[in-house]
């Protein structure tokens, strides 16, 4: 080997300018690479600022007529062309929040079942049922909802809900009536079961990164299953699980297809969660081909960029969030 | 950001769509409800002449905005465009196919037919004031039905649509309180209800919840099997959401006297008229940019006037009377060419 590599160095040396040659080559092959890598990079800021302006430009005509009130007002009239998007914005936040309310800790269960207490042989099936899950098209879940749940929801559930809590305060207004069956808590429900595999497969596999030796030595020293993951577990892999609710906290918020379907595309805000509601997505695509005149239209890409703005301060709070916990784990 | 895609993607879907259609076919783009019998003409046609059509049913916004932009031979609209409209775009305006608008109910006991309602009721119900299905005003017109107290649910459309527009035209002429509060348009800020994706989501929606009442084509009503109500017309007669009905409404009225056949058919005068009944329009431009595009577009529409009338009602669509149809023949003359002679000539 040594014979190989000094025969290797005499030829080099023997032939310089084959040598400049070559690590010629190598530099322009390293500058085209990071010239690519930067270009990519760059592409994506490009597309961001121009989603950006196209939304803002788009939007300025709604901005010039309706100003600040645009977020406070609650009507949505094609007629007299007075546009407000209060009930958007409380229908997308309202449902996103059912969504994370029961889908968050249904997928922690099913991601500390999988990695601590289910037998081995019962882990693939599970796993790959959500893996299949994750798969299904929204249009589906749609579908799915408007037929089947929410018929079974009008029938067997809402009339419960509604009889339960009628003689308590702030419940009965909570649940109030009549129950159409489709309406905000469906959207949140549909949205629960989407965000679960996304959020089980995610804190699934932080859950899996944490190095065997700390559990044992949390069960050596006597510590029952849930204080493993209550001390050892979760403290340890806090960063992948909040990233992983806000990944399903971003889709709850866009989703587009499945919501429409179910939430009854009303542009009002009432105390009730089972009354008919609409999201910021669900209005987009309900109205966006039929929408006539100037205003109309510059409304709903308004509506496009608060979603835009949505999305961007929950990302920007999650950061925040860890950036918090990293420093107090740091004390 | 995700609808931005979206419409990134359609626009260049649509953009693809018109630049790829064959020298020879007809482009058209526009309302969604008379999309099927459009289909089915053009395929009967194509095997007749070789000449096929490509229409986008993209809805009646996009159809306007489609021919305004010049991107089609002609554009489809069901809300038509005003004589002023159309004189400030150039256009010229004609319908070519009606179809009628029909309550669809879901009350458990009440069979198709069973249930009468007139105008005032069914604005009161679409403004949120009559709750209930044994509301008195709903059992003065029914004796003799049984009504259950349950909740009504009233089901609308989500989208903007020409169905809207003629049911809610139909609604401000018969209720003063409808018309101040709501009035007319493809998409109204509704008082109460759900709202559900195009003719499809509003017959699901009806059909999947109790106590509903909705709003769809005639079509729509009768594939679904939905139970309709009848109607009590301006003259005060009771009448089924039939062929005959929908056409008595068009025999009533002024085709003559109204520019670009502007008319609303809908609470026409006439013993036999259904009172929501709607046509559907086609938008060309007097001036058009290809003499030769736009001739072969109107050789379409009067070959779909003289031989579609039967495919038209196989798929319950009502076609023009031929009262109408001379009218519209006279109303194409006013295509012309550079050298100012009409494009399409009689035979």
């Amino acid at each position: 080997m040594d014979a190989a590599v000094a025969g290797r160095g005499i030829g080099l040396v023997h032939d310089q300018a084959k040598l400049a040659k070559t690590l010629r080559r190598f530099r322009t092959g390293d500058a085209i690479f990071k010239w690519f890598t930067l270009t990519s990079a760059v592409t994506v800021l490009v597309l961001l600022a121009g989603v950006m302006i196209a939304l803002l430009h788009g939007s300025l005509p709604a901005w010039r007529a309706f100003g600040f009130s645009f977020f406070t007002s609650e009507s949505w009239n094609p007629v007299t062309e007075k546009f407000g998007a209060l009930p958007a914005i409380y229908g997308t936040l309202l449902t996103s929040f059912i969504a994370m309310f029961i889908g968050v800790p249904i997928s922690l269960g099913i991601a500390i079942f999988l990695t601590e207490i289910s037998p081995e042989r019962l882990r693939r099936p599970i796993g790959i049922a959500i893996e299949l899950l994750a798969g299904i098209p929204s249009i589906i879940y749609g579908i799915w909802g408007l037929f089947i749940f929410a018929p079974w929801l009008q029938v067997h559930v809402q009339p419960l809900m509604i009889d339960t809590f009628a003689n308590i305060p702030v419940l009965n207004q909570l649940f109030a009536g009549p129950p159409y069956g489709i309406g905000m808590l469906t959207a949140g429900l549909i949205l629960a079961v989407m965000v679960l595999p996304l959020v089980t497969s995610i804190t699934r596999e932080v859950f899996d990164t944490v190095p065997p030796v700390l559990k044992e030595a949390a069960y050596g020293i006597g510590c029952t299953r849930w204080e493993v993951m209550r001390r050892v577990v979760i403290p340890y892999t806090r960063v992948g699980i909040i990233g992983g609710m806000m990944l399903g906290l971003g889709r709850a918020l866009g989703e587009t297809m499945a919501v429409t379907f179910v939430i009854g595309n009303a542009h009002r805000i009432v105390p009730s969660i089972l009354a008919p509601g609409t999201t910021i997505s669900a209005s987009i695509a309900n109205e966006f081909t039929e929408a006539v005149g100037e205003l109309y239209t510059s409304s709903l890409v308004a509506l496009g960029l608060i979603l835009f703005f949505i999305t961007f301060v929950v990302l920007a709070l999650a950061r925040f969030m860890l950036m918090r916990l990293e420093m107090k784990a740091g004390k | 950001m995700r609808f931005m895609s979206y419409a990134a993607a359609a626009s260049l879907a649509a953009v693809f769509t018109i630049s790829t259609a064959q020298a020879a076919d007809i482009s058209g783009a526009g309302a969604t409800f008379p999309y099927p019998i459009y289909a089915k003409w053009a395929d009967a046609y194509k095997k007749e002449t070789g000449i096929g059509l490509n229409y986008q049913s993209i809805g009646s916004g996009g159809g306007i905005k489609q021919i305004k932009a010049k991107t089609v031979t002609f554009g489809a609209t069901d809300a038509p465009l005003s004589g002023s409209e159309l004189d400030e775009a150039g256009l010229i305006q004609f319908p070519m196919v009606m179809g009628g608008i029909v309550p669809v109910i879901n009350v458990e006991g009440i069979a198709a037919g069973q249930v009468v309602l007139d105008g005032p009721t069914l604005a009161k119900i679409f403004l949120g004031e009559i709750t209930k299905w044994d509301d008195d005003a709903i059992k003065k017109l029914n004796s003799g039905v049984k009504l259950l107290s349950a909740a009504i649910a009233v089901v609308h459309r989500s989208d903007g649509s020409g169905t809207t527009y003629n049911f809610t035209d139909y609604l401000s002429k018969v209720s003063p309180a409808w018309k101040e509060k709501v009035g007319t348009e493809k998409a109204v800020e509704w008082p109460v209800g759900i709202g559900a994706k195009g003719n499809e989501g509003v017959a699901n929606n009806v059909a999947q919840t109790k106590g509903s009442i909705g709003y769809v084509e005639y079509a729509y009503a009768k594939q679904n099997k939905l139970t309709y109500a009848n109607m009590i017309n301006k003259d005060g007669k009771t009448v089924a959401p039939e062929m005959s009905a929908f056409q008595g409404a068009a025999d009533g009225a002024d085709w003559k006297g109204t520019p670009g056949f502007a008319v609303v058919l809908t609470d026409q005068a006439g013993a036999a008229a259904w009172p929501i009944t709607a046509a559907t329009f086609i938008l060309m431009y007097k001036e058009p940019a290809s003499i030769e595009d736009s001739a072969l577009a109107l050789k379409f529409f009067d070959w779909a006037y003289a031989k579609g009338g039967k495919m038209a009602e196989e798929l319950d669509y009502i076609p023009m009377p031929d009262s109408v149809v001379g009218l519209v023949h006279e109303e194409w003359k006013k295509i012309k060419d550079t050298a100012g002679k009409p494009v399409f000539a009689m035979n």
